[in-house]
């Protein structure tokens, strides 16, 4: 079922399974996922994409009741044993949410906020990662000059590169977005879409997406979901071309989903 | 035809507008009214013993000798037990509030809430009785006093009948936080700990500070349990552990057997007045805050 991509491999899952109370929502799922390429993932709603994505941060922890069963590795090693710090994991694997959630604070301190978390205090360091940070997520130009407006003033574009801006300050590694640009009109989604394609240079990234076009063009890798089971994975243009499951195909081809 | 159809609507519109705006008005009105009221029964005050009576260290409006209107202490009394009162509920009641909506699991929940609820249902005379036979005591015998019956046992039991409204107006206040903050904490590998105190409490802060404002409000016009246990002694001290008397307790204690239209029973409104404005006071404070933080 997985095709083993020819890049170095950054996250590895195997038998993955997550439990919600009873209800199952993936299933012994096995992925490799591959250094500095984006990777999409698609399906129809509640296939489990998003609980999969959550994994690999283990944002699925703060949901009450939730089990999760088998190996996720990231860069060799277990994040789910007992010593993992789940801080330094958080640092490492950034997460962008699909509705921009920018705190109700000034865009510089939206930005320091991870920073300040993990320690960081002396003002010219901060004020260097700001600039990086905004400057990496194309917010920059825009938003040098009032850096201590709330960043709730911020257009919904701006707002979620603001969220990626906030990201990148912690200096991550992967990047997680969860459908970063369906609550975005098509300008800002193409920005976000342009942005994603300079962010894989430096990170890994994994993307969530409804939007089958997009996975297209912004993805390297394409892994399809289906009611919680991984049905195919592989490099994004043999999945929109050829793909080997018929179910794939009939999604990609929009005949359900 | 169609110009006569338009300018019924437009005095459809009107009449629904001075009706509405006659409802809104009416809270506007019933203070004006409040205020006139209070205005005109304290206003003989003014010419007879004159205004600069009120600035007196003494409460003494029943004397053979001389008769003494000062409000002073009074005034004092109220803020010292305010004060104090508002200073044990506010670590009480925002960290239950924070433990409640942030770090209590379900079943906790269900045990805390109901009795929260019902602590804020005890009539305060009830309270008084407590106050009374057993916090007083205790308060007489820890600190060595001559009596219990002072400005710190009134303080913690108006505390105690606060603190429900506060925890119960933060905890709201909290809850309404969106959880994409506290996501977006977590997410970015911040603890729970750091997440409640440089978000979640934050961006609940104006709902804290309105529950901690209703709740001085409460505690200010209290009545009952301050007659009861802070010793009806009209001195002017900023120490707990005296006898105090308050505003309130002044009013509810002498309007029944004052004599109508006396100099006491005018120095009386005074004193309402003062109340009024004190309240009123609390109030616009805690809008000007509320609208501080809410653009943030």
């Amino acid at each position: 079922m997985v095709m083993s991509p020819q890049t170095p491999t950054k996250i590895e899952t195997l038998g993955l399974e997550v439990f919600y109370d009873t209800q199952q929502a993936l299933f012994g799922i096995d992925t490799v996922i591959p250094s500095n390429q984006v990777t999409a993932l698609i399906g129809p709603s509640g296939c489990g994409k998003s609980t999969y994505l959550r994994s690999l941060n283990r944002m699925n922890d703060i949901i009450e009741n939730t089990q999760v069963k088998g190996i996720v590795k990231i860069d060799g090693t277990d994040i789910y044993t007992n010593g993992t710090d789940l801080a330094d994991l958080r640092r490492r694997v950034g997460m962008v949410f699909q509705k921009s959630n920018p705190f109700p604070k000034s865009i510089y301190e939206n930005v320091v906020y991870g920073p300040k978390i993990h320690g960081v205090k002396d003002r010219q360091t901060l004020d260097e990662l700001v600039e990086t940070s905004l400057i990496g997520a194309g917010l920059w130009s825009e938003v040098k000059d009032r850096l201590d407006k709330s960043a709730l003033e911020l257009s919904g574009g701006q707002q979620q590169r603001l969220c990626i801006a906030r990201a990148l300050a912690v200096e991550p590694e992967i990047l997680l977005m969860d459908e970063p640009a369906s609550a975005l009109d098509p300008k800002s989604t193409a920005r976000i879409e342009d942005l994603i394609g300079e962010l894989r240079v430096n990170y890994t990234i994994v993307i969530v997406t409804h939007n089958m076009q997009q996975a297209a063009r912004v993805s390297d890798f394409t892994a399809f979901f289906y009611e919680g089971h991984l049905i195919e994975f592989g490099d994004t243009q043999t999945i929109f071309t050829k793909p080997l499951n018929q179910q794939t195909e009939d999604y990609i081809t929009g005949r359900f989903g | 035809m169609i110009f006569n159809s338009i300018q019924r609507k437009l005095l459809q519109d009107k009449a629904v507008r001075t009706i509405l705006l006659g409802a809104a008005s009416t809270s506007i009105l019933i203070v004006v009214l409040i205020f006139l009221f209070l205005g005109k029964e304290a206003v003989p005050f003014i010419s007879k013993p004159g205004i600069s009576a009120l600035w007196d260290s003494r409460w003494i409006p029943v004397s053979f000798q001389e008769q003494r209107y000062g409000i002073l202490p009074l005034l004092s009394g109220s803020l010292l037990v305010t004060f104090l009162a508002t200073i044990f509920m506010i670590p009480f009641g925002v960290i239950s509030a924070i433990y409640l909506s942030e770090v209590a699991v379900k079943s906790e929940r269900e045990i805390l809430k109901p009795f929260i609820e019902l602590l804020a249902g005890i009539p305060s005379v009830i309270i008084g009785f407590f106050g009374l036979v057993v916090l007083g005591p205790v308060i007489k015998s820890v600190f060595g006093l001559q009596t219990g019956l002072n400005a710190l046992t009134g303080a913690l039991l108006l505390a105690l009948m606060a603190i429900p409204t506060v925890i119960s107006i933060s905890e709201d206040a909290l809850r309404n936080v969106p959880r994409s903050y506290k996501e977006a904490s977590l997410a970015l590998g911040a603890s729970k700990i750091q997440t409640i105190w440089r978000i979640v409490v934050p961006a609940g802060l104006p709902g804290i500070i309105a529950a901690i404002m209703l709740g001085m409000g409460r505690v200010i016009g209290e009545t009952m349990v301050v007659l009861m246990v802070t010793g009806n002694a009209a001195i002017m001290t900023l120490n707990p552990l005296d006898s105090v008397r308050t505003m309130t307790a002044t009013i509810a204690a002498e309007m029944g057997e004052v004599a109508f239209g006396s100099s006491h029973y005018a120095a009386l409104f005074w004193v309402g007045i003062f109340l009024l404005l004190i309240t009123l006071g609390l109030n616009i404070i805690a809008q000007r805050v509320l609208r501080k933080y809410q653009m943030v």
